[in-house]
């Protein structure tokens, strides 16, 4: 398989949205959780924030994430004419 | 492609607003006094009744609909479907309790099963698509060159799923018990023919169809009774709104009863009786001797003072089941011992993160906090039921967008599991807590008769004391309607929903566990002439031998449910997950590399996993194994280390090896380079 520009330029954004978005990802699941203990005095629906964004906050962002992805890249697919069209196997 | 989709549409939303009438329909029947037993029978018997329905219809005999549903499943529905796969009676029954013992730590797998989604978004679903085939061990195969690979992958896939699917049938084992008053064992195998008419006849075409039934189900059954409760406990009937304010309330409760002088007394009690079996153990064996001896005087001198007979009953049992040799009788003591300590200690605060009862970090909770979530989303990346669902979408585009609809339908229920644990942890501290032991309600003798709820009233004050009430986590939810009060039916709702769950992860698991076997072992490596016909054959009956396998061990009564399911994410995440991101996003990664890694990542969680959580293996005659946990990491996380070895391991072997063939550095662009139109 020869690649050509086009193709590289595609992997190349796609490289650069997946780490961004687990950038995030991992923002929000780790470095958030380590300082839970001290986000403990700012209140969120009546919840610590630390225990905010364990219920509900983290789930709500990586739901985000997903859907920015798919977004972003079925975008992508279309700009650069990716043929996987519908029912094809 | 779009009239199929309205013709799904339009039979699904039939279906559910038909289940909400019979639902409506057993509540007015329980107003006109039908006994609660024939509203269980009635959930349990018509649920299992439509999915063996839509088994039967769905049946095929071509090898692409028995393994992917013949590729034309729609995002949403899929993500439905992957959602019913996905919420296993570990997250219905086992998380609102894990929530409700264990407060901010808990939310460990809320966020572990949610954020590994993320993971399958980003780095695998679309290129799993884009590779098309039937089994998670096919890419492996595919990616690093023949069987080796494959086999190592199956090996993985087939533990993680059946430690998995036991768990599943341990829970529709103790649904049927409670709700329709079957023996355990026997509900076991009640449960088990329930998932073989889903899955036998129509493989995963079958399968995906009663899984959407199934998560609406489920869905309904777990909003119904917390939605009522917060509109009895807050006015609003937005429980993922309200319990914040619910949990405030739990707060200043907790305030008030971890300093009640009759609490202090009880957990004072509780350390002593730890110390006296501590004091026990060292004198063993005189002390068993003894103990025999002074039960003996208990029981003569009741017989002497014709005291009731219950008594002598329960001291002779006492006795019978007394250990007989001095090991076993420290392995009971202990356990004991562990037991009362735990009673004894300070409780800690719901909300509070990492507690360690003062105003510091509690650094080994705070680390086991971490690896939890770590490993669960590693774990939910590499769990072969999950992945293969993707393989089920017309094409990457809806490969993509399913995964958004499946944690989108998965986070209706992770983000209510929080409000459960809050809105029954203020029903028992407010109404439970400070009642006299002669009241009790119903529900704690219906279900302490099978073993989940238990009182010991240690101070004899009369009064239930918190530390004087044990609940096992698997059971809150389920005992959650009858805690706050509710008519039965809506127990029965629950009952189904918690069965629908459970059986809809058992069919994924184990039709993915022989599709491994027959697809990945028996065609691919040993018989590749078979024919269609005979495979298909050949994973039917294998269906049936795993599934009665798994319901044998089910039987005995393993660790807890959540405990279980944590290890399977472990063991998978450990040994496929590495290989398979390796594999997307490392062109150099080897075959030697992967195989290796494979085995390092799975041998080295199975070890810290055995060795952390067991002493002994009693069927292997193999004892004095425990070790003390490295860092403190408890056993749920072990696939942390198997990652991290599972990865270092690939990377090294693959550096010492050649690059791989052209070949193979061509398969990889195919996974990552669509094909553009020119």
């Amino acid at each position: 398989m020869r690649l050509d520009e086009r193709q590289r330029a595609y992997w190349h954004r796609n490289l650069r949205l997946t780490a961004w978005l687990l950038g995030l990802w991992f923002f929000v699941s780790f470095v958030i959780s380590f300082f839970a203990r001290e986000l403990e005095h700012i209140l969120f629906l009546g919840m610590p924030l630390g225990f905010y964004m364990g219920a509900q906050g983290a789930p709500l962002t990586y739901l985000l994430i997903i859907w920015w992805y798919a977004r972003r890249m079925n975008a992508l697919d279309l700009d650069y004419g990716v043929a996987d069209a519908e029912g094809e196997d | 492609m779009a009239d199929y989709t309205v013709r799904l549409r339009r039979y699904y939303t039939s279906y559910t607003v038909a289940f909400f009438a019979f639902v409506l329909m057993l509540a007015v029947l329980e107003r006109y006094g039908m006994p609660p037993r024939w509203i269980g029978y009635s959930f349990l018997l018509l649920t299992i009744f439509l999915y063996a329905t839509i088994g039967v219809l769905a049946r095929t005999t071509s090898v692409a609909e028995y393994y992917v549903a013949g590729r034309r499943v729609p995002a949403v529905f899929n993500g439905m479907a992957t959602g019913a796969d996905w919420m296993s009676s570990a997250s219905f029954m086992g998380l609102a309790g894990t929530l409700y013992l264990s407060g901010h730590q808990g939310l460990a797998y809320v966020m572990g099963w949610t954020g590994g989604y993320v993971l399958v978004a980003l780095l695998l679903a679309p290129y799993l698509r884009r590779f098309g085939q039937y089994t998670i061990p096919d890419f492996l195969a595919a990616r690093y060159g023949g069987n080796p690979a494959r086999v190592v992958g199956v090996l993985a896939t087939i533990l993680a799923s059946f430690v998995y699917v036991v768990a599943q049938i341990y829970a529709v084992g103790l649904i049927t018990s409670r709700f329709v008053g079957l023996q355990f064992e026997i509900g076991v195998f009640v449960g088990l023919a329930g998932i073989l008419v889903c899955s036998f006849l129509g493989g995963m075409r079958a399968v995906t169809w009663t899984q959407v039934a199934q998560y609406a189900i489920l869905m309904v059954a777990y909003l119904v009774p917390v939605t009522i409760l917060s509109h009895q406990v807050t006015g609003l009937p937005l429980a993922q709104l309200t319990y914040g304010g619910v949990l405030q309330q739990v707060q200043a409760l907790e305030e008030r009863i971890f300093v009640d002088a009759g609490e202090i007394e009880a957990r004072r009690l509780f350390r002593e009786r730890a110390d006296a079996y501590h004091d026990r153990i060292l004198s063993l064996p005189e002390s068993l001797a003894e103990e025999r001896r002074e039960l003996a005087a208990r029981i003569n001198a009741l017989k002497n003072d014709n005291a009731q007979m219950r008594e002598i009953v329960a001291l002779e049992r006492e006795r019978r089941e007394l250990p007989r040799t001095s090991e076993d009788a420290r392995n009971y003591w202990e356990a004991h011992m562990r037991q009362a300590a735990q009673r004894g200690v300070d409780p800690d605060h719901h909300m509070t993160a990492y507690p360690s009862g003062g105003e510091s970090v509690n650094e080994v909770a705070r680390a086991n906090f971490l690896t939890l979530v770590f490993c669960l989303m590693i774990g939910t990346a590499a769990l072969p039921h999950v992945l293969t669902r993707y393989y089920t979408t017309p094409g990457v585009r809806e490969a993509r967008l399913s995964v958004f609809w499946s944690l989108l339908f998965i986070l209706v229920l992770y983000l209510t599991a929080p409000a459960y644990a809050a809105f029954v942890k203020h029903e028992i501290y407010s109404h439970l807590v400070g009642s006299p032991i002669a009241q009790l309600p119903l529900w704690v003798s219906s279900w302490g008769k099978i073993g989940m709820v238990s009182i010991e009233d240690i101070n004899g004050d009369g009064i239930v004391q918190l530390a004087e009430l044990v609940l096992n986590p698997d059971v809150i939810l389920l005992a959650m309607p009858e805690i706050a009060g509710l008519p039965y039916v809506i127990s029965g709702l629950v009952a189904a929903g918690a069965l629908a769950a459970a059986l809809s992860t058992a069919d994924g698991l184990l039709l993915t566990i022989a599709s491994a076997l027959s697809h990945d072992l028996y065609y691919k490596v040993f018989r590749p002439q078979a024919t269609t016909q005979w495979r298909l054959v050949v994973s039917k009956s294998l269906l049936l031998v795993v599934a009665v396998l798994a319901a044998t061990v089910a039987s005995q009564k393993p660790a807890t449910i959540l405990f279980m399911v944590a290890w399977a994410f472990s063991l998978a995440g450990s040994a496929l997950f590495p290989a398979l991101i390796v594999g997307v996003f490392w062109k150099r990664a080897t075959r030697a590399g992967a195989v290796s890694g494979m085995l390092v990542g799975l041998l080295v969680t199975l070890y810290y996993l055995v060795r952390v959580q067991f002493d002994s293996i009693p069927w292997l005659h193999i004892q004095g194994i425990g070790m003390e946990p490295w860092l403190g990491i408890q056993s749920t996380s072990a696939g942390v280390w198997g990652v991290a070895a599972g990865f270092a391991t690939i990377v090294v072997v693959s550096l010492l090896d050649k690059p791989p063939s052209r070949e193979t550095q061509d398969f990889v662009e195919s996974v990552r380079y669509p094909e553009f139109d020119r």
